[in-house]
């Protein structure tokens, strides 16, 4: 009997032509679908993610072939990682199956049939069961938070196993068939064939034909499920990561994307094709979640939810024939206080397997909110004294330099004088009078390592790094024109800013050419490198140190406030959650001007300075204005105080400078 | 200085206002530099045993009519312009509270006269009005002379002392009528402050915050320092406003004048409507971050520093030491 | 219904005031001026109106620096036209303030009728006078101050003043009307940035010659000082700690503890 699986005849028709109906039944369908989602993108947004194409295919192959990001959390990356490489190698060899079954005449062999090409299937079959039953276990029995553990999930999981199983089963089947009970080439299959009962070369052959119609059945299911499941990741996925972002992290700004995006988005075609293929990638892994401060202290947001919900109402709505049900994607199915709820700490985006970009979508959210003026009567009236005063404390500018009063010595002001280092003090550094002193020990730290810098003074106003992360876009030009104005007015070589907020947004969004922005650790950094730091004064204590966001995340900084710490004496103790995974304070994207809503559980300043308590070190130490404000509050409501100490980076600097 | 010195007696749901005495005493000094009776003139209906209270003018003028028994501002102006033009006092003094400075410009416009407005001093020197006004949010004080007859002033609540407007001696009422037409807009009816889980004006201690304190949240130290000291939480306009505490708990102009033995100021600056509802408490503790800041110059004690951090010190403290 | 905004600056107390040199006045070299809050609020007020009923909203106001920074807001907000009144230097006394207002309201066409007219009831620069009762007592209107809440019917405002300690008076009031807002219903809208740029873009304002008025002079400012500081505080100073321990102490002395 032949052993071909289209030479049979079934329902009375030769089973290559049952074939041809079945795959282009399972095409169309998938193709119908395809080009329904594809039309959404294209009625969405414009934006550019089509330069650079050298780098978007190295990150295609960092991202989508070596899927390091997965290994983060290693119960399940190589399980996933098997996964993935054992259904690339199984769509190739489906898709050779699947042209030789529809074309019988071709002289080639099917994949089981030849040798190199049987054993990858053998030994990927179960090596991708064993990780299915590593994936299993780890749903029934260790569910991590967030998982999203869906009926969904569980029938594509069940469709995988079954193909592993029938190409196993197939080829154990086809040995016996041939009246071998060992191949080489399969070992598992020959492993199995030892289990099976004994039975004819016809049976045998039957069985190995059942085999592999159930096989390429339930691939040509797949296909057709596949779009309309949580596993549409896997056709979007490798898209959204060849179009992820190659700008820097910090800069919210879109290219190619059109001035209307500054009035925010409140319908699913306001979002740009980019911004909405997000939502398709989703693999709802909830990596997202998990890292997010504000889930975690139990504010409404979570990641996932706000890029789900968007994926599920842009299908919905856009697919809809009239206007759908008529849900508003702000108030329906996303509410307000989601949207308001995000730090703007970039966890997400960090860990996101498939590079999803929540934050923008976030900030347009935003954006429409403030083009209707629906925001917090405490974020108004901060945004009102930015527009008017330059500053949220709704101080007058002309007081943005009193700090400097009590130095005792005139800080040059650079626009009058040219000076090196253009210091943008930043409005917390300025004007709160708990983080004053800090300031001066900073001024007087330049100073006395001979750094030739001035100030702004009243020319200076907020950068506007979290007024544009609030979504107030207009209010952030206009700040960013006044500080390039003054700046135009001054002579100077680089730029060091106190804040890292105020660090990110001049450094990523101002565009500066050949002036480097530095944040005052980076100088500090330097200047001890040149020795132009005296330690005189070693510091002794075990410290940790926290990573600003937008230092760490967003920019990549994380060395340097730890050697200047280590220089200054200290013992450096590191948090569970340090580097690129540092906890935010829960200040950023504006946050700090907005109320806690109802059901928040430990905000996230506590739980950091409770992480902080727990390595048994003496003083937390930070490298932004907002943290220090934020940690210091947070000390109270957890009971902390007189157990930790929060200082600022510059206070062990001086201290460990300072004239006997 | 030809004329009488008047002062407009407020009265409000049967009671004589406590300015209405503050008047009396600006008024009594006023009228002693001018050589001048001091009258005080009461508008109501069936409200005569009012005016027996006002014993420190050396005479009250008391208008009864029906039109008076709401407070409608423009019958108010009205009986008050034909008193005026029938006596021609030199000068009139009317109350900056909500409920009467509309009678006072309604009654200048009228008569189409200035109204002089944030008086806080008067003085009658060589036949002129000179009165020190606070302007600019009591950034500025303008010393003023008014030229025009009469010279119809604004005072603000606080210029002299109550106590130094009362007066024992029985008050030499005379009766005055006024006509009055149907106004052209009606009262229709009081709305009660809504229903206040407590009585701030009946506390000994009051814990009172500010836009300062930042956040609702931190709403909570002030609560556990008022409940350790037995007393309540109050607050400024800013906080009302935001949602923060009810309209019950709001001490200033148009909330309500407290004097307890205790109050305690968490971040706030002490502007004038604030300062106006709290100044006669016995004794005031202001914390405040600036230095600079108005409360300071009306608390007995202040404290410059982070009302979060003092708050929490005190309840502590205050615990301790109660046992 | 339409309505007429009167809106005037007043000098922003966030920033120092100094004395001129004629030891009178306001020293105008470093003063910045703002919008009168309670201004803000009758604007808020006519747009919350606008938004129930309908209506043109228009503002009239006095020029000064930066007034078109207020008007473009204010139009990006939901006005419907902003005039200002050009060709008076700035107005130091609020019944001249008034005599402008008024003849311009009077003779400039096109801004009456209207159903209300809605200004702050106060400014913290008022010294003779409040604007809106003599603007009511020219045009014969009635008039009613110190309001926080309009409805507005047919040929009627029910409008709410607040008294003190809570309670607050429902008055009916005949349109058309002068009101003098305390405080409107919502705090200030907020517009965003962008909105008042594309208003500077899309709208214009209009400017009308002052009306020639007599200066108003029966209140003469004889001098103008920061106020002296009468009593203050005996500050305690230390950690919160030693503070908390010194108020202690004080409470103990006086019986409160």
């Amino acid at each position: 009997m032949d052993l071909d699986p289209v030479r049979i005849s079934l329902m009375g028709l030769p089973a290559w032509a049952v074939l041809w109906v079945l795959t282009l039944g399972a095409f169309g369908v998938f193709g119908f679908r395809a080009w329904q989602l594809v039309g959404l993108l294209l009625k969405a947004r414009s934006e550019n993610r089509f330069d650079q194409l050298g780098a978007r295919v190295m990150r295609f192959v960092r991202h989508v072939l070596l899927q390091p990001r997965l290994f983060n959390e290693p119960s399940i990356g190589l399980a996933h990682f098997l996964i993935f490489w054992g259904f690339v190698v199984y769509v190739i060899c489906f898709n050779w199956s699947l042209v030789r079954g529809l074309l019988p005449v071709l002289p080639i062999p099917y994949p089981d049939e030849f040798g190199p090409s049987a054993f990858f299937l053998d030994v990927f079959a179960v090596a991708v069961l064993v990780s299915l039953g590593a994936a299993v276990v780890r749903r029934v029995f260790f569910p991590p938070a967030h998982l999203h553990l869906s009926w969904d999930a569980n029938l594509i999981l069940s469709l995988i196993g079954i193909l592993m199983l029938t190409t196993l089963f197939g080829g154990s089947f086809r040995l016996l068939g041939e009246g071998k009970t060992f191949s080489m080439w399969t070992p598992f299959s020959s492993l199995v064939a030892m289990v099976w009962p004994a039975m004819t070369g016809a049976d045998a052959h039957r069985w190995a034909i059942g085999m592999w119609w159930t096989h390429m059945i339930t691939v040509l299911f797949f296909l057709v499920y596949l779009p309309y499941s949580k596993h549409l990741h896997l056709l979007a996925s490798p898209f959204n990561v060849f179009f992820g972002n190659l700008r820097p992290a910090g800069d919210l700004s879109i290219a190619g994307g059109g001035e209307e995006l500054a009035a925010g988005s409140a319908k699913w075609n306001e979002f740009t094709w980019k911004q909405l293929l997000s939502g398709f990638s989703c693999a709802e892994c909830g990596r997202c979640d998990r890292a997010c401060p504000a889930t975690n202290s139990g504010f409404p947001l979570q990641p996932q939810q706000l890029v789900q919900k968007l994926k599920k109402h842009s299908i919905h709505a856009g697919l809809a024939k009239q206007n759908g049900n008529g849900e508003k994607l702000i108030g329906d199915v996303i509410t307000e206080n989601e949207i308001w709820a995000c730090t703007t700490c970039m966890s997400c985006m960090e860990r996101c397997a498939v590079l999803n970009e929540q934050l923008p979508i976030i900030v347009q959210l935003r954006r429409h909110l403030v083009s209707e003026g629906q925001m917090a009567k405490t974020v108004q009236d901060a945004l009102n004294n930015f527009n008017r005063y330059g500053n949220s404390f709704g101080k007058s500018d002309r007081m943005r330099a009193k700090w400097t009063q009590a130095l005792g010595w005139k800080v040059k002001d650079a626009r009058k004088e040219e000076v090196e280092y253009l210091w943008f003090v930043g409005d917390y550094a300025s004007f709160d009078p708990r983080l004053e002193e800090s300031t001066r020990k900073t001024a007087n730290v330049f100073k006395a390592a001979g750094v030739d810098f001035g100030i702004l003074y009243e020319g200076e106003r907020n950068a506007g790094n979290d007024v544009r992360r609030v979504g107030e876009e207009g209010l952030f030009e206009m700040l960013r024109d006044k500080n390039l104005q003054a700046m135009g007015k001054a002579k100077y070589k680089k730029i060091v800013t106190t804040d890292p907020h105020a660090f990110n947004t001049l450094k990523n969004e101002y565009g500066f050419e050949g002036v480097e922005v530095l944040h005052y650790s980076e100088v500090l950094d330097r200047l001890a490198a040149e020795g132009k730091l005296a330690f005189k004064n070693k510091v002794a204590g075990r410290v940790t140190y926290h990573d600003p966001c937008y230092l760490g995340r967003y920019n990549d900084i994380y060395e340097p406030a730890r050697r200047i710490l280590k220089a200054a004496g200290v013992e450096l103790v590191e948090m569970e959650r340090s580097h690129n995974r540092s906890y935010c304070c829960g200040a950023g994207g504006g946050r700090i001007w907005m109320e806690d809503v109802e059901g928040v559980k430990e905000r996230p300043a506590e739980s950091r300075v409770r992480e902080a308590a727990a390595l048994g070190v003496t003083t937390l130490v930070v490298a932004c204005p907002k943290d220090l404000v934020m940690f210091q509050d947070a000390l109270k409501t957890a009971g902390l105080e007189g157990k930790l100490v929060i200082k600022d980076v510059i206070d062990l600097v001086e201290e460990a400078t300072r004239q006997a | 200085m030809a004329g009488n010195i008047w002062i407009v007696a407020e009265a409000w749901r049967g009671q004589v206002s406590e300015i209405t005495f503050e008047l009396l005493a600006l008024g009594r000094e006023v009228a002693g530099q001018a050589g001048a009776p001091l009258e005080a003139v009461l508008l109501g209906s069936n409200a005569r045993e009012l005016a027996q209270k006002l014993g420190a003018a050396d005479t009250v003028l008391y208008a009864d009519n029906a039109a008076l028994a709401d407070p409608v501002p423009e019958n108010f102006a009205t009986a008050l312009a034909q008193l005026i033009k029938e006596k021609q006092p030199a000068a009139v003094l009317v109350p900056l509270t909500n409920l009467s400075v509309d009678v006072g410009v309604m009654l200048a416009a009228q008569l189409n006269v200035p109204f002089l407005n944030y008086c806080k001093d008067l003085k009658a020197e060589g036949g002129n009005l000179t009165a020190t006004c606070v302007l600019y949010g009591g950034k500025m004080e303008a010393t003023v002379t008014a030229s025009a007859k009469p010279a119809i002033i604004g005072i603000l609540p606080g210029a002299r002392s109550v106590d130094q407007g009362r007066s024992d001696k029985a008050a030499t009422i005379a009766d005055v009528a006024v006509t009055l037409a149907a106004p052209k807009v009606h009262f229709k009816r009081y709305l009660e402050s809504e229903a206040g889980d407590v009585d701030i004006t009946q506390k000994d201690f009051l814990v009172a915050v500010g836009r300062g304190i930042q956040t609702k949240d931190n709403l909570d130290l002030a609560e556990d320092l008022a409940a350790t000291l037995g007393g309540a939480v109050c607050g400024s306009r800013p906080v009302i406003d935001q949602g923060w505490l009810g309209l019950s708990r709001q001490v200033g102009k148009s909330g309500m004048n407290v004097k307890p033995k205790l109050y305690v100021t968490l971040g706030i600056s002490g502007a004038p409507e604030h300062v106006e509802g709290m100044k006669s408490a016995q004794c005031i503790i202001a914390v405040n971050t600036d230095a600079a800041a108005p409360i300071f110059n009306v608390a007995h004690y202040g404290v410059v520093g982070d009302a979060l951090e003092v708050a929490p010190a005190l309840t502590e403290k205050i615990k301790a030491r109660k046992g | 219904m339409d309505i007429l905004v009167l809106m005037k600056v007043v000098p922003d107390v966030v920033e120092e005031l100094e004395v001129g040199s004629d030891g009178k006045s306001l020293d105008t070299s470093f003063l910045r001026t703002i919008i009168n809050e309670r201004d803000d609020h009758a604007l808020e007020q006519a747009l919350l109106l606008k938004d129930k009923h309908g209506g043109k909203v228009t503002l009239l106001t006095l020029d000064a620096p930066d007034i078109d920074d207020v008007l473009f807001t204010a139009l990006a907000k939901g006005a419907d036209r902003a005039v200002k009144i050009c060709g008076v230097e700035s107005v130091q006394s609020t019944q001249t303030a008034v005599k402008l207002f008024g003849e311009t309201i009077a003779k400039t066409p096109g801004l009456l009728p209207v159903d209300l007219i809605l200004t702050g009831v106060s400014a913290i620069d008022d010294l003779d006078g409040l604007m809106a009762a003599p603007i009511a007592q020219q045009l014969g209107w009635p008039y009613s101050g110190v309001v926080t809440q309009v409805a507005l019917a047919d040929k009627t405002a029910t409008v709410i003043k607040e008294f003190a300690g809570g309670v607050r008076g429902e008055y009916e009031v005949p349109t058309p009307a002068v009101l003098g807002i305390q405080a409107a219903e919502k705090p200030p809208r907020y517009v965003p940035v962008a909105k008042v740029r594309a208003a500077m873009k899309s709208m214009t304002i209009e400017s009308v010659d002052a009306p020639a008025v007599e200066a108003a002079t029966t209140v003469a400012v004889q001098q103008m000082a920061k106020p002296q500081v009468t009593g203050h505080a005996e500050m305690l100073e230390g950690s919160p700690e030693e503070v908390a321990d010194k108020i202690c102490e004080l409470l103990a002395k006086r019986g409160l503890i």
